[in-house]
């Protein structure tokens, strides 16, 4: 069984007299251990997909299973709960919370589960460790730069240690080279601890970190190919790519 | 979620908007204070009611003519009745008929003024018994004697006089044995009591003393009394004495239907049930008109509330994306809400409690008045708990607003 199962996704959206197809017809599967870029242009339904697939969102036809389930065969608490415990979110606006600190951040979803008190610091120490932040953990969010807003997000999705992480345009807000410390970040995650990842961009060259990219236009499915990651992981926290351009920012 | 998270995320959330939240809080301050203040001024003046009602005495039984008054005429009433009688007065007396009576004696007011010399003043003029008087309100004489039977009987013009009349009449001279003029007669002054301030509902240092025999003769001309004061054996028996007294009274005066009562008799329990329930019933009422402000308060609450769902519509769409249920959510809010007017609660309680000890200090020192401060303790705990009751009532309506909200759209939310 897939993690991940896919089939005939469509998503309509209706808005007063109009109808907006986000998504038509999409099919795919994604194993565990996968590292997966979807890719489109701005309003070809990515977004919209990932959404459906965090359980965000419901479609408006076809078949979506995560681990053999669909969005129906669950409870609105228990979507919370498989929110919590088995996906991990990480957004191009980073959303940390304000006036928090890094800690406080990162230990967020550990209060919406039933970890034991005791060891909720630990895990969070841990998680901050694993994107690198020990020396920020006392600071508020918005002392840091962005790219370290995005590594505290990244250890708050991973803070559960969840099934997959979900990735919306996480560099759209990063300088190139934030952008590839980051992407350095997912790569490890994916290969060292064998996190499965599915990343959102429409930045060929973030996508190309991906080991397999489905392209989508116009809410349909139009490729869905293999790549080999062009160059091997670097130390953490170095860039791999220092001279990407950041042509492909979305403000 | 644990609630200690709940706690700290809601505190984190007001901590955030401080001055916000103080403004928030503010009409539920005022409304708390002023329910606190209400409250504790209502059980200071019953504290010193019933203090001032306890110098009567527990055993203390007081009759007067006119029906149970319920109403200011009825009062009015009493005071023109003529049932109270030298032959009522006998009747109660005699062992026979209340027979754990061991004194009753009348009394009269006279009203007027009183002057010596060129000197003159308005007292409180009584007619009564001097030895009763003195021993029922616990009375010093600082100079001269009493008047006794002899006098009572012989319809004696003599007087004793409080503090205050001796020193408006007399300055530093010895009043002993001088005539002062009431209504153009002569009383000669037997004794000075020491002073001793308010006892019950007048002021002994104003008080001029007479025979009730003397007063009834020579100043109000006329055969009825104002009122008898009696004493039972113990506070015990106070209930059966009064029974006692209302059937001698019913059975002189023929009547058969306790509601056509020519008379009414009062114990200082009574009294103070009395004094108890009118001050009750003020106090409610008053507590009642500032309730109003507190829904006015919770609306701004509320209000506030709204706005703030609003402004973090990004962090609830956030919070349900990892993990926050909807009643996470709500509770979240309705915490901060619950919390926010609680902590007005609080605030309120210090500030009434503050306020009140202000009060009882200023009414103690400009009126010389036995007031004690009381933290009103029921006062405070309904404060709290009207506090808590308003933030979560008004805090439902936004914390459910908060929970409806789909995280995808409050992601989006800009």
């Amino acid at each position: 069984m897939a993690l991940i199962e896919v089939s005939n996704l469509t998503k309509i959206y209706q808005l007063d007299s109009s109808e907006t197809r986000a998504l038509a017809g999409v099919s795919f599967n994604i194993e565990k251990g996968e590292f997966v870029a979807i890719m489109g242009p701005s309003g070809s339904g990515k977004s919209t997909l990932l959404h459906i697939l965090g359980f965000l969102e419901k479609q408006t036809a076809g078949v979506y299973k995560f681990q053999g389930k669909t969005y129906g065969d669950y409870a609105e608490d228990e979507l919370a709960h498989l929110r919590n415990k088995k996906m991990g979110f990480v957004f191009q606006a980073f959303n940390l919370l304000a006036r928090t600190t890094v800690f406080d951040n990162v230990k967020l979803p550990l209060i919406y589960s039933n970890i034991d008190d005791s060891s909720v610091d630990e895990i969070t120490r841990n998680a901050i460790k694993n994107v690198g932040l020990e020396h920020r953990a006392g600071h508020e969010s918005s002392q840091l730069s962005g790219g370290e807003k995005q590594r505290v997000a990244i250890a708050r999705a991973l803070v559960n240690n969840p099934e997959v992480i979900f990735a919306d345009e996480p560099t759209g807000n990063l300088d190139s080279k934030s952008g590839g410390q980051i992407m350095n970040i997912l790569r490890e995650l994916n290969e060292k601890h064998g996190h499965t990842i599915i990343l959102i961009t429409h930045d060929r060259q973030m996508a190309e970190h991906a080991r397999r990219v489905l392209f989508l236009r116009d809410g349909e499915l139009i490729e869905d190919k293999k790549t080999e990651p062009p160059a091997p992981l670097s130390l953490r926290g170095a860039p791999t790519y220092v001279g990407a351009t950041k042509q492909s920012q979305r403000l | 979620m644990k609630l200690k998270h709940t706690f700290n995320i809601a505190l984190t959330g007001l901590r955030a908007n401080k001055r916000r939240s103080f403004l928030t809080i503010l009409g539920i301050v005022i409304g708390i204070t002023a329910i606190i203040l209400i409250m504790a001024i209502g059980s200071g003046a019953e504290g010193l009611i019933v203090g001032e009602l306890g110098g009567l005495g527990a055993e203390t039984i007081v009759i007067r003519p006119g029906k149970e008054p319920k109403g200011p005429t009825d009062f009015a009433e009493t005071l023109f009745s003529d049932s109270l009688k030298q032959r009522e007065l006998e009747a109660i007396l005699k062992k026979s008929n209340v027979p754990d009576l061991i004194d009753a004696a009348p009394e009269v007011y006279v009203p007027g003024s009183v002057s010596y010399g060129d000197e003159t003043y308005k007292p409180t003029i009584i007619g009564f018994e001097a030895d009763f008087m003195t021993d029922a309100l616990k009375l010093k004489l600082a100079d001269g004697t009493l008047f006794d039977e002899n006098d009572l009987k012989s319809k004696a013009k003599v007087a004793i006089i409080g503090s205050k009349v001796k020193d408006e009449l007399f300055g530093d001279e010895s009043p002993l044995g001088k005539n002062i003029q009431i209504k153009n007669i002569k009383f000669r002054v037997i004794g000075v009591y020491a002073p001793r301030g308010q006892v019950v509902f007048f002021n002994v240092d104003d008080l001029i003393l007479l025979p009730h025999t003397t007063a009834q003769t020579y100043l109000s001309g006329k055969d009825y009394f104002h009122q008898l004061t009696a004493r039972a054996k113990s506070p015990a028996v106070v209930n059966q004495t009064v029974e006692d007294i209302k059937r001698t009274l019913r059975e002189l005066h023929n009547i058969t239907d306790p509601e056509k009562d020519d008379f009414n008799v009062q114990t200082q329990q009574g009294l103070v049930q009395q004094v108890r329930v009118i001050i009750n019933v003020f106090t409610a009422f008053l507590s009642f008109v500032v309730a109003i402000s507190l829904v006015v308060g919770g609306i701004g609450v509320m209000n506030i509330m709204l706005v703030s769902v609003t402004e973090r519509t990004r962090e609830i769409g956030l919070r349900k994306a990892i993990g926050a249920t909807n009643r996470d959510i709500q509770l979240q809010f309705l915490t901060e809400a619950t919390l926010l007017t609680v902590a007005g609660g609080i605030i309120s309680i210090i500030l009434g409690s503050g306020l009140s000890l202000l009060f009882s200090f200023a009414l103690s020192r400009a009126y010389e008045l036995n007031w004690a401060f009381q933290f009103p303790i029921l006062a405070a705990v309904l404060g709290i708990v009207v506090s808590g009751l308003i933030g979560l009532v008004f805090g439902l309506y936004p914390a459910n607003q908060a929970a409806k909200k789909s995280p995808i759209e409050a992601l989006r939310y800009e």
